[in-house]
């Protein structure tokens, strides 16, 4: 019996040391998500560029994770387990994260943070964000040309300014295009929740809308249109598995590039904190397949992205004016990210009262 | 063979003790069993989710942190749900408390005194105290089932603080996202020891549990509670009314749910934003009976049930199993519990064909006797 306990320790020793000198070699890149990382949206963005880290740098790094992170006190210690766990750099990949990761950088200023999609940074927080608006202008363009009956419905989480830039952006490109879209709004207040989405599509399907899009993460929505015979646009994800015949196209976020870059500036030992804000130009943007319409739809549609890509085109270009019939840009004129950042308030068309 | 359950004479004080620990060994072996069947290994599965987190001073701070509003919101309803009175909505007392406190740092916020605090904890109070009392005037004047009016009430709630961190109380700091400013620290509850995050708040959990428990105990009050839950008719010859009853418990467990929501605010998420709880409203009840209804009991089931969702998450980083495990963990537990709970009222016997004419009728008899007390 001795003998065996003997043998025991030892190999739990053995094996132990071996687990902690393989540790070392490997950087540990680590992930928070908001969601699920099966959730056909938002959070299987992440994983997928977090898979796509891996495979570049194969044995050289490990990408831990923690999915379904509710966003308030619990995500404190979620970070602060990364963080102790001997991360070296960590995404936290919802805004909700902001300032706990923040509270956990001050903690640990040796560990790299980066935040996705806030506004706080500090030394050793970066942030990064994707200008999820330009692809939106473009789904405004198509569904202004596909709809019969000039309304769409727009699925949104949060009046928060990301969520509020992205229904103006859809109804100033659908506008282009017919000056009378009209779009109609309903708050799920979730991020994730595919029940509500659900219903949420129903609702507005049955208020006699023709398109629907989405600022929420799962393929629910998708779903529902193409049980109900219109067409949609996905979300975060290529969402053409839930609508082989409803997807007109998606905005698919692809921060795998970007996780690449940022892990090899810090093995390069070149990482620095910055407020990043890329899009379609910087390959963190893309837009899924134009499929479901008719070629010059299509036509109209990959020109408008090659302008916004060249840059010879600003999605938010004026005149534009506020849903309360006032200004806000001259003709020609360009807005500061600042105001992007902090938008409040729709421009003219949104069959909506913004909740304040 | 069958097995049949016999109702016992009297409870098993043996396996009121037992059915706890037994329960404990059925969710580990069955937790074993997933993690095999996920392929992964259950020892060391096993051992982050219920050992690692004992042995890092760091992790006992978060499940210190992590069980004090269970305890705090527990503590208050097993008076609830001894005095039969079924409030089902202390996360609704909970928010309610949170944004009543909250009133001094955010509206006063350029006030600083050392009175802040204080007066933040006695408004949350306060706050869940009145909020509880909605549902109790319905049911003490108007005989309205208060499960579902205090359930209904926590939506309420939500959509309130939801309303109020975007309008009126927003951050003019805060580039129009949906959160109040960030208290000043006289309004933060002060951390309790220099190794970790725990605050005052769980000192107050426990505090409250220990009043509460020699309250049931030693006082006459407690006798009250005891009996008008039992039987309301008995309560009423002794001279007890469970009019004042119905008031007395929702109150209390509403000011403990306030006092736990202001306590989460100042200490761990210092501002109001629109999610200010994971739902401890709703777990502080499975605490409640995990610990029995007895305040000593909930302080252990608060803190298992904090230590599963921190080695839920151990596990998830080390073995990369989904997070759904963690919950699947919690449900196993419970159902566990539940089941084990028999056993104090009920033996199990095993029948044999042979024999089953006479012990069958028993047992039949029994059963027919259980039902008709």
């Amino acid at each position: 019996m001795k003998k065996l306990l003997l043998a025991l320790a030892t190999s739990a020793a053995v094996l132990g040391f071996a687990a902690s000198a393989s540790a070392q070699d490997k950087t540990k890149i680590c992930f928070i998500y908001v969601g699920s990382k099966t959730d056909g949206g938002w959070t299987q963005a992440h994983d997928i560029g977090r898979q796509a880290l891996q495979a570049e740098f194969g044995d050289k790094i490990e990408t831990p994770f923690l999915e379904s992170v509710p966003e308030g006190p619990d995500a404190e210690r979620a970070i602060e387990r990364m963080a102790r766990s001997g991360c070296a750099l960590v995404f936290t990949t919802s805004f909700g994260f902001m300032d706990a990761t923040i509270k956990v950088a001050e903690k640990f200023p040796d560990v790299k943070f980066e935040h996705a999609t806030g506004f706080k940074s500090a030394p050793n927080v970066a942030t990064y964000n994707s200008r999820f608006y330009e692809g939106r202008y473009i789904q405004g363009q198509i569904a202004a040309k596909m709809s019969q009956k000039g309304v769409a419905g727009y699925i949104a989480s949060f009046p928060i300014p990301e969520v509020v830039m992205g229904i103006n952006a859809f109804v100033h490109g659908a506008q282009s295009v017919n000056p009378d879209f009209k779009v109609k709004v309903i708050w799920a207040n979730t991020w994730f929740d595919p029940g509500k989405e659900a219903d949420a599509a129903k609702a507005l399907i049955d208020q006699g809308v023709d398109i629907l899009t989405q600022h929420t993460d799962t393929t629910a929505p998708m779903q529902v249109a193409a049980e109900r015979g219109i067409k949609a646009f996905g979300q975060a994800s290529d969402m053409i598995k839930a609508g082989p015949e409803t997807q007109l196209t998606a905005i698919v976020d692809t921060w795998g590039a970007y996780y690449i870059k940022r892990t090899k500036e810090l093995l390069d030992g070149t990482w620095k904190s910055e407020q990043v804000w890329d899009g379609l130009k910087d390959g963190i943007l893309t837009m899924a397949p134009y499929t479901n319409m008719p070629d010059d739809v299509k036509k109209m549609a990959e020109d408008t992205e090659a302008k916004i890509r060249s840059g010879e085109l600003h999605p938010f270009t004026g005149p534009i004016k506020k849903q309360d019939g006032s200004e806000w840009l001259k003709d020609g004129e360009k807005p500061e990210d600042g105001v992007l950042l902090g938008m409040n308030f729709y421009i003219a068309g949104v069959d909506d009262k913004l909740p304040q | 063979m069958r097995i049949e359950l016999e109702k016992r004479p009297q409870a098993s004080v043996l396996y009121a003790v037992l059915s706890p620990f037994i329960a404990l060994v059925l969710t580990v072996i069955a937790g074993g069993i997933m993690f095999w069947l996920l392929g992964k290994d259950p020892v060391s599965a096993l051992y982050s989710f219920f050992v690692e987190p004992l042995l890092d001073v760091w992790s006992l701070h978060e499940i210190a942190i992590k069980a004090a509003p269970l305890i705090l919101i527990g503590v208050g309803l097993s008076i609830c749900y001894r005095s039969n009175n079924w409030n089902i909505g202390a996360e609704g007392q909970f928010i309610m408390g949170a944004i009543a406190g909250s009133i001094v740092p955010v509206v006063f916020h350029e006030w600083h005194s050392p009175l802040v605090l204080p007066l933040m904890l006695i408004f949350g109070m306060v706050g869940g105290a009145l909020y509880a009392a909605i549902p109790a005037f319905l049911k003490a004047n108007l005989n309205t089932n208060e499960i579902l009016s205090s359930l209904m009430l926590v939506y309420v709630a939500q959509f309130f603080l939801d309303w109020i961190v975007r309008g009126p109380w927003r951050s003019p700091e805060g580039y129009n996202f949906p959160v109040t400013r960030n208290f000043t620290p006289e309004a933060i509850l002060p951390e309790i020891l220099d190794s970790g995050r725990t605050n005052l708040g769980f000192v107050f959990a426990i505090v409250a549990a220990l009043l509460i428990w020699f309250m049931m105990r030693y006082t006459l009050k407690g006798f009250e509670i005891t009996v008008l839950g039992q039987s309301e008719r008995a309560g009423r010859f002794a001279g007890f009314s469970s009019r004042r009853m119905i008031w007395f418990s929702m109150l209390l467990s509403g000011a403990l749910a306030g006092l736990a929501g202001i306590s989460e605010v100042s200490g761990n998420i210092n501002k109001l934003q629109p999610i200010i709880s994971p739902g401890y409203g709703f777990t502080a009840i499975i605490v409640a009976f995990l610990g029995r209804l007895n305040p000593l009991g909930i302080i252990a089931a608060g803190l298992f049930l904090a230590l599963t969702y921190v080695g839920g998450e151990a596990v998830q980083l080390t073995l990369t199993v989904s997070d759904k495990v963690t919950r699947v963990f919690q449900g196993l537990l419970l159902f566990f519990v539940l089941s084990c709970d028999t056993l104090i009222l009920y033996k199990i016997r095993l029948v044999f064909p042979g024999r089953t004419a006479a012990v069958g009728q028993g047992a039949v008899q029994g059963a027919v006797q259980g039902g008709a007390e």
